[in-house]
């Protein structure tokens, strides 16, 4: 149950792992931006001053790849401007002031029978339920549920390997609400006609592994199960989708292609989680579990919060800064973005918030400041060695410096899934995840000039 | 209503991109395991060479330093002392000398590893051959007499003064050359292969003894800072082909075990063929390196005019590096 490559990190899990999921009051406004995304950005649907329910859908894009979203409290538009986004750029956002009722909107479409339901059907109730990617890649649920070119899906795996270290959001959804889960797959399974279900969980994680399996066990009534729960080697990034399906399923997704391409679709647990609660009981995906944690925070906790709430009122529910804080990061440490204010809402793909307090050091792995200085490369081969895509980050590094743009595309830059192990193992602490995204931008233009 | 905007942010929070957490290992922990590494064998020449023996090494390591030091000065570039690879590549070449040396000859040595061999290629990184090997191949070949001129081993506290002898190897070497074969190959080759093993024979100060080696590059596999791939390829491969040789020319060439266990080859094979910078980069890679200098090392000792060939060996392969790490690639996820 394992692949090529990775390495062993830190885990830093014992924060939050224990900790129940908890609600928090509901914040005095949220900020809705409105791409929450991959593809095209959402119009507003609302005025400033227009009352809106919880639940209501407040925006909505035009075209294909797209995905609604919705208001996450009932209240009143008090702002539609620019706003930062914890991705980075300004985004427009609506801005939501509480009316503290908390009231959803009257017509939600209750399920019990959800399992007969036509999936075209049911791509629609989670088109229309904004439900994206809640593993970071927010990419949209319902067109990965739609197979193209003709491709059939033998298999749908549920990422629950929560390879990130700090970050224990999904750990806890399995443990509390692994049945919810295990009939979202179900779901997913019916929609894609899929002859079997996996549930892949780092072996770090035993509890979970056991309630997702008490669940099925629960829920078949001796009925032969078409489910199965994996444990999975404790190896980052063992919940990168393609590394994951090789753990798995032994199966390689050939570079460029997609998981469908081998038959198979991987769907995060926080996804699957949301998709039955838009079949069952109609609810859009309006909140999520965020972990917040890192030796920065005062009581970390695994939080259910709506969409849009500020990281600052997040924090202050978990008794604000331990000591000055020095970096706060949306998502976990390899991958996630470091922010530059605490006014940026949770997004559909905020997995957790991890602040690193500047005294004293969080973990001996985490050095703050020293990102600017690098050396040059010695060839040690840590990064080739550790590298899950089998290609020479050491390479991009010394082509990136020299702005080498063609070399790099011949040596399959563009396969670089950005996990960031060789920035992680490089004991000349080169930037090199830094250096392959400039490349794969480089590239990105020089193709799209190409094709002009 | 809208909202305030606020002027400043609240906090100055530390930006850089991912990956927010580092690994320990830096490049002077790489360079002291290295170092670390080199202590039993630099012990054990100390102890069979006497004083001349940590001269020689003191001298080697301090003049590195020193001409890395006022190179940086000269061409104003960033001191990287603190990194250690001056300090290792001062120690290896003075442990690839014989103890009694001249002190300038050694000087000369260090200031050709470090400036002519890695700085005026770009320094630390991008030099194409191993320096301290170039260094000791340049002496070799300049002073051939003094290079080869080894005091006979007389444990430290003995009191006995140094007796000059030749080494195994060269012995062997004179035999064939002379292709007098009256001389007996057992005359020579009849050392007890314990004192092989420990170290008592005449050498350079930290290739004479096996065993010390041993343990340093094992130490340095279990930390990982190496990999077994090329020392177990070289030295396999010089096995094996030393056995061949033997067994076509019985007379004229010693056993593989002879082979194996006399000269620089377990110094060759753990410590510069497996110099990050100059040996291949990928695993396949450097198996490769390793046949081809354990290939070119029994070719050179048998066929070549000097006796030791692991030095030209491996900067022969050094050259060839490059090539091989454009040609011989990893296996790469789904391509």
């Amino acid at each position: 149950m394992t692949f090529r490559g990775g390495v062993y990190l830190p885990e830093d899990k014992g924060r939050t792992k224990g900790l129940s999921i908890q609600n928090i009051p509901v914040p005095e406004k949220v900020i809705i931006p409105l791409s929450q995304h991959t593809g095209a950005i959402c119009e507003p649907l609302l005025k400033v001053d227009d009352l809106v329910k919880k639940g209501q859908k407040i925006g909505e894009g035009k075209g294909l790849i797209t995905s609604p979203v919705h208001s996450s409290i009932s209240g009143k538009v008090i702002d539609i401007s620019f706003q930062p986004h914890p991705l980075g750029n300004d985004i427009v956002s609506i801005t939501i002031e509480s009316d503290g009722k908390d009231e959803w909107v009257d017509n939600l479409k209750q399920n019990e029978d959800y399992l007969s339901v036509e999936p075209e059907r049911l791509r629609e109730i989670i088109k229309e339920a904004g439900i994206v990617g809640m593993g970071g890649a927010q990419f949209p649920a319902h067109i990965k549920l739609s197979p193209t070119n003709g491709n059939k899906v033998d298999y749908v795996i549920l990422n629950g390997a929560e390879c990130e270290p700090f970050i224990t959001s999904d750990h806890r959804l399995m443990i509390e609400k692994s049945p919810e889960i295990i009939e979202g797959l179900k779901i997913i399974m019916r929609i894609l006609s899929a002859k079997k279900g996996f549930i892949g969980i780092e072996k770090n994680k035993p509890d979970a592994i056991k309630a997702m399996q008490i669940a099925d066990c629960r829920m078949r009534n001796g009925d032969k199960s078409a489910i199965e729960v994996v444990g999975l080697n404790v190896k980052y990034p063992q919940g990168s989708e393609k590394q994951l399906i090789k753990s798995v399923l032994k199966r390689e997704v050939p570079s460029g292609k997609l998981p469908m391409d081998v038959g198979v679709v991987v769907n995060n647990v926080g996804t699957a989680y949301a998709i039955y609660n838009a079949v069952r009981y109609g609810k859009p995906l309006i909140e999520r579990v965020v972990t917040v944690t890192g030796d920065g925070i005062k009581e970390p906790k695994n939080i259910l919060a709506k969409i849009g709430t500020s990281f600052d009122f997040l924090i202050q529910n978990c008794g604000g800064f331990s000591g000055e804080p020095e970096k706060v990061i949306m998502g976990g440490p390899m991958m996630g973005i470091a922010q530059y204010t605490l006014k940026v809402p949770v997004i559909k793909g905020t997995s957790g918030i991890v602040v690193f307090s500047k005294n004293p050091p969080s973990s001996p792995f985490y050095k703050g400041g020293q990102g600017g200085l690098y050396q040059p490369c010695i060839r040690c081969g840590r990064c080739i060695d550790n590298c899950p895509m089998g290609i020479r980050p050491n390479l991009y590094g010394l082509y990136a410096e020299r702005g080498m743009i063609d070399n790099a595309s011949e040596w399959n830059v563009m396969d670089c899934i950005e996990c960031g192990i060789c920035s992680y193992v490089c004991p000349s602490n080169r930037p090199l995840v830094q250096f392959i995204k400039y490349l794969k931008s480089e590239v990105k233009k020089k193709n799209a000039n190409r094709k002009r | 209503m809208p909202i305030e905007k606020d002027k400043k942010p609240e906090i100055q929070f530390l930006l850089t991109p991912s990956p927010h957490i580092k690994s320990d290992e830096s490049v002077r922990d790489l360079m002291l395991s290295v170092i670390i590494a080199l202590i039993p064998t630099t012990a054990v020449g100390i102890y069979f060479f006497g004083i001349p023996a940590l001269a020689t090494v003191f001298i080697a390591t301090g003049t590195s330093i020193f001409f890395e030091f006022i190179y940086q000065r000269l061409t104003k570039k960033e001191n990287t002392i603190s990194d250690g690879s001056a300090v290792l590549t001062g120690l290896l070449l003075g442990l690839n000398l014989p103890s009694i040396f001249p002190w300038w000859g050694t000087v000369i040595g260090s200031l050709v590893a470090i400036i002519l061999v890695k700085h005026l290629f770009g320094g630390i990184g991008y030099n194409v051959f191993n320096p301290a090997l170039t260094a000791r191949v340049f002496l070799l070949i300049s002073w051939p007499i003094q290079m080869t001129t080894f005091p006979k081993p007389s444990p430290i506290f003995s009191g006995v003064d140094a007796v000059t002898e030749a080494t195994p190897l060269t012995a062997i070497k004179t035999i064939q050359l002379s292709h007098d074969l009256t001389k007996s190959l057992d005359s020579v080759t009849n050392i007890n292969w314990l004192d092989l093993f420990i170290g008592n024979r005449g050498g350079s100060i930290g290739e004479v003894s096996v065993i010390a080696l041993l343990i340093g590059g094992i130490y340095l596999i279990y930390k990982r800072t190496i990999s077994w791939h090329v020392p177990l390829s070289y030295i396999l491969t010089t096995g094996i082909f030393s056995t061949i040789a033997h067994y076509e020319n019985p007379t004229t060439t010693a056993s593989p075990v002879f082979h194996l266990l006399n000269g620089g080859l377990f110094l060759g094979a753990f410590f510069m063929a497996t110099d990050y910078v100059t040996s291949p980069i990928t695993k396949k890679g450097m198996i490769i390196f390793g046949i081809g200098c354990g290939f070119l090392t029994v070719v050179i000792r048998q066929h070549g005019s000097y006796p030791e060939g692991v030095s030209f060996a491996i900067l022969l392969m050094n050259m060839i590096t490059p090539l091989i790490d454009k040609y011989v690639k990893q296996r790469r996820f789904g391509g």
